[in-house]
């Protein structure tokens, strides 16, 4: 496709690389200052300079800090066993429930399809200070189960799930019916497999949100034994060690990394899964 | 689709499927019904338990005088709102959010714009500067904005250094009342150029080949000329789009309030979010939080209905 890269003259090549190298370099900016600043002394940090690397190496010192002094492997650990929790519940409670609106024929499929819709429209901050309450009156609040359990059925799951699975044809369904799979096993064995895609996208959009989320965890838990990477980065600032620079970017860094890294391996599917969920 | 048609419907793909019976056409209805039940049941469930009560349960709590762990409520009618809005703290607050909204709109449009009109102009790189551009959006902002902190250091920042060197005004930028909003607008827009960037190129993916060539030989062959005929009216439904979509994420803005600036210097920096986080969970007023959560339920849904209606023409259109 040409379309409106049609008729490129060279300056005008060289200058798009400027300008994108340029607006790149400015939106990185903060990356690299917070990894230069995470690998200099204290004494470096407070002389103010340009330099991006240090005269003096200090990262050992400053990543063995943030991983002692903060416990920030507890708070990765948190954030890995949250996101899971979170994920294999939405889809174990998703999956059907989207299989049923795509392939079935029920009495309030369009009432609970209303309800779905409906979901789609609150944002979930809204929904906190009851969702609270109602943690607060089971006993939940400051436990694991604080942080996963508002998120367990999600609206934009079911939606996502049965535009796809609806695209996957009957025949199959009938198939699967005849050789005598049961209708939860045609929603593992047969939907969900086939509609890996969708699944992927849906992975790669709960995981990144609830792995970034601040505002629950801060209202959910107190005990810092508990808490998810981007609540447990922001303690670690206002603790005691603010003042310390180089542990705290090593810690940033720290939490930062992981999705980063995914990132850069499947590029293309981070950026499907983070935009599906406004085409919805 | 009701169950008959659907069954005339596959029977006349499947010839041998004319001889199903009325007694197993009805077993089929009555399996369907019990699958549906069990399928759904936990969905509905937690459907109604997480989102529907809750939300009517806001509205409630909004209308009365219930506080944390009282027995007790009364009807207050619509006194939690004429508090809320005679309060200077909370017009602050709505003040500084709608002025945050319209700084970081038009600036994560403009800049999201011009990186995809640039990265979609050549075939070089265009993943690499994609992904670059898009990394802000998906790191963590609790993390990335102590790294914004650090550049933004009254003394030893990056950015003071740099403006002292090339002669340009130094700033406490955080803690002055005249930058603070400003420069939390800027962190809004430099993490969501990206997500807009995303959305352009997906736009400029979609305009047919055949009008650009129209406009070449209409002679409109020029880079410029391409652009101002042929792509940036095509765009027009995806800026809208994208509009909402943007301000809908600047109304949720929260994370950098709490980590940078706590609303500080005084309200200069108090946005919605951090209002409803504050009265609702920090002082424990559960019906003026309601009413602040009600008033960014309205803003919320408006966008959001809005956003459907522009998802809805543009089906209609293609």
């Amino acid at each position: 496709m040409i379309g409106l890269a049609h008729r490129r003259t060279r300056p005008a090549a060289i200058a798009r690389h400027a300008l994108l190298l340029v607006t790149g370099g400015l939106v990185l900016l903060p990356f690299v200052w917070m990894t230069s600043l995470s690998l200099k002394p204290p004494s470096e940090i407070f002389q103010a300079s340009f330099s991006l690397l240090p005269g003096h190496w200090y990262a050992a010192e400053n990543y063995h800090k943030a991983l002692t002094v903060a416990p920030l492997p507890r708070y990765l650990a948190n954030g890995v066993l949250v996101c899971a929790a979170i994920l294999v519940l939405q889809i174990l409670i998703c999956a059907p429930c989207a299989y049923a609106l795509a392939k079935l024929e029920f009495k309030g499929r369009d009432a609970l399809f209303g309800l779905v819709l409906f979901g789609l429209l609150l944002p979930h901050q809204i929904l906190a200070l009851p969702v609270f309450i109602l943690g607060y009156s089971l006993g939940l609040l400051n436990t694991y189960a604080a942080l996963v359990f508002p998120f367990v059925v999600s609206p934009f799951g079911i939606f996502l799930f049965r535009q796809f699975f609806r695209s996957i044809p009957d025949d199959i369904v009938h198939a699967a019916r005849l050789d005598g799979l049961s209708e939860l096993a045609i929603v593992w064995r047969i939907m969900l497999p086939m509609a890996m895609p969708a699944v992927i996208a849906f992975s790669i959009f709960s995981v990144v949100a609830h792995w970034n989320d601040l505002f629950w965890p801060l209202i959910a838990v107190k005990s810092p034994d508990l808490m998810p990477p981007a609540l447990g980065v922001a303690v670690f600032r206002s603790g005691e060690t603010s003042t310390e620079y180089g542990p705290l970017m090593a810690g940033a860094v720290l939490v930062i990394l992981p999705l980063m890294l995914a990132f850069v391996v499947a590029q293309r599917w981070f950026i499907e899964g983070l935009t599906s969920a406004s085409l919805k | 689709m009701t169950a008959a048609s659907s069954l005339c419907h596959s029977g006349a793909l499947e010839p041998s499927r004319d001889a199903a019976s009325m007694s197993s056409l009805r077993k089929r209805k009555l399996d369907d019904m019990l699958a549906a039940t069990a399928l759904t049941g936990p969905a509905v469930a937690l459907l109604l338990t997480l989102f529907i009560f809750p939300a009517l349960a806001v509205v409630v709590i909004a209308l009365t005088d219930w506080q944390f762990g009282a027995k007790s409520l009364r009807f207050v009618g619509l006194a939690n709102f004429s508090a809320v809005f005679a309060d200077p703290g909370f017009r602050a607050s709505l003040g500084n959010t709608l002025a945050y909204v319209a700084m970081v709109v038009p600036g994560t449009v403009l800049a999201g714009l011009g990186t995809a009109l640039l990265i979609e102009s050549g075939k070089s790189f265009r993943a690499f500067y994609r992904a670059a551009h898009f990394l802000p959006f998906m790191a963590t902002l609790a993390a990335t904005a102590i790294a914004w902190e650090a550049l933004l250091h009254p003394t030893v920042g990056l950015v003071n250094m740099a403006f002292a060197a090339l002669g340009l005004p130094t700033a406490n930028w955080l803690r002055d009342e005249t930058t603070v909003l400003p420069v939390l607008a800027l962190i809004g827009i430099w993490q969501n150029l990206g997500f807009a960037m995303v959305l352009f190129l997906a736009g400029l993916k979609n305009i047919p080949q055949d009008l650009y060539d129209a406009a070449d030989v209409d002679g409109a062959d020029q880079w410029l000329d391409r652009l101002r005929t042929v792509t940036l009216p095509m765009l027009g439904p995806v800026a809208m789009f994208v509009v909402i979509v943007v301000a809908l994420r600047a109304f949720e803005a929260f994370d950098t309030v709490q980590i940078l600036t706590q609303g500080g210097p005084g309200h200069a920096s108090e946005l919605l979010l951090y209002t409803l986080y504050r009265e609702s969970f920090e002082f424990l007023r559960a019906g003026y939080g309601a009413a602040i959560t009600v008033v960014f339920l309205v803003i919320a849904v408006t966008l959001t209905l809005i956003q459907v209606r522009l998802m809805d023409s543009r089906v209609h259109y293609q």
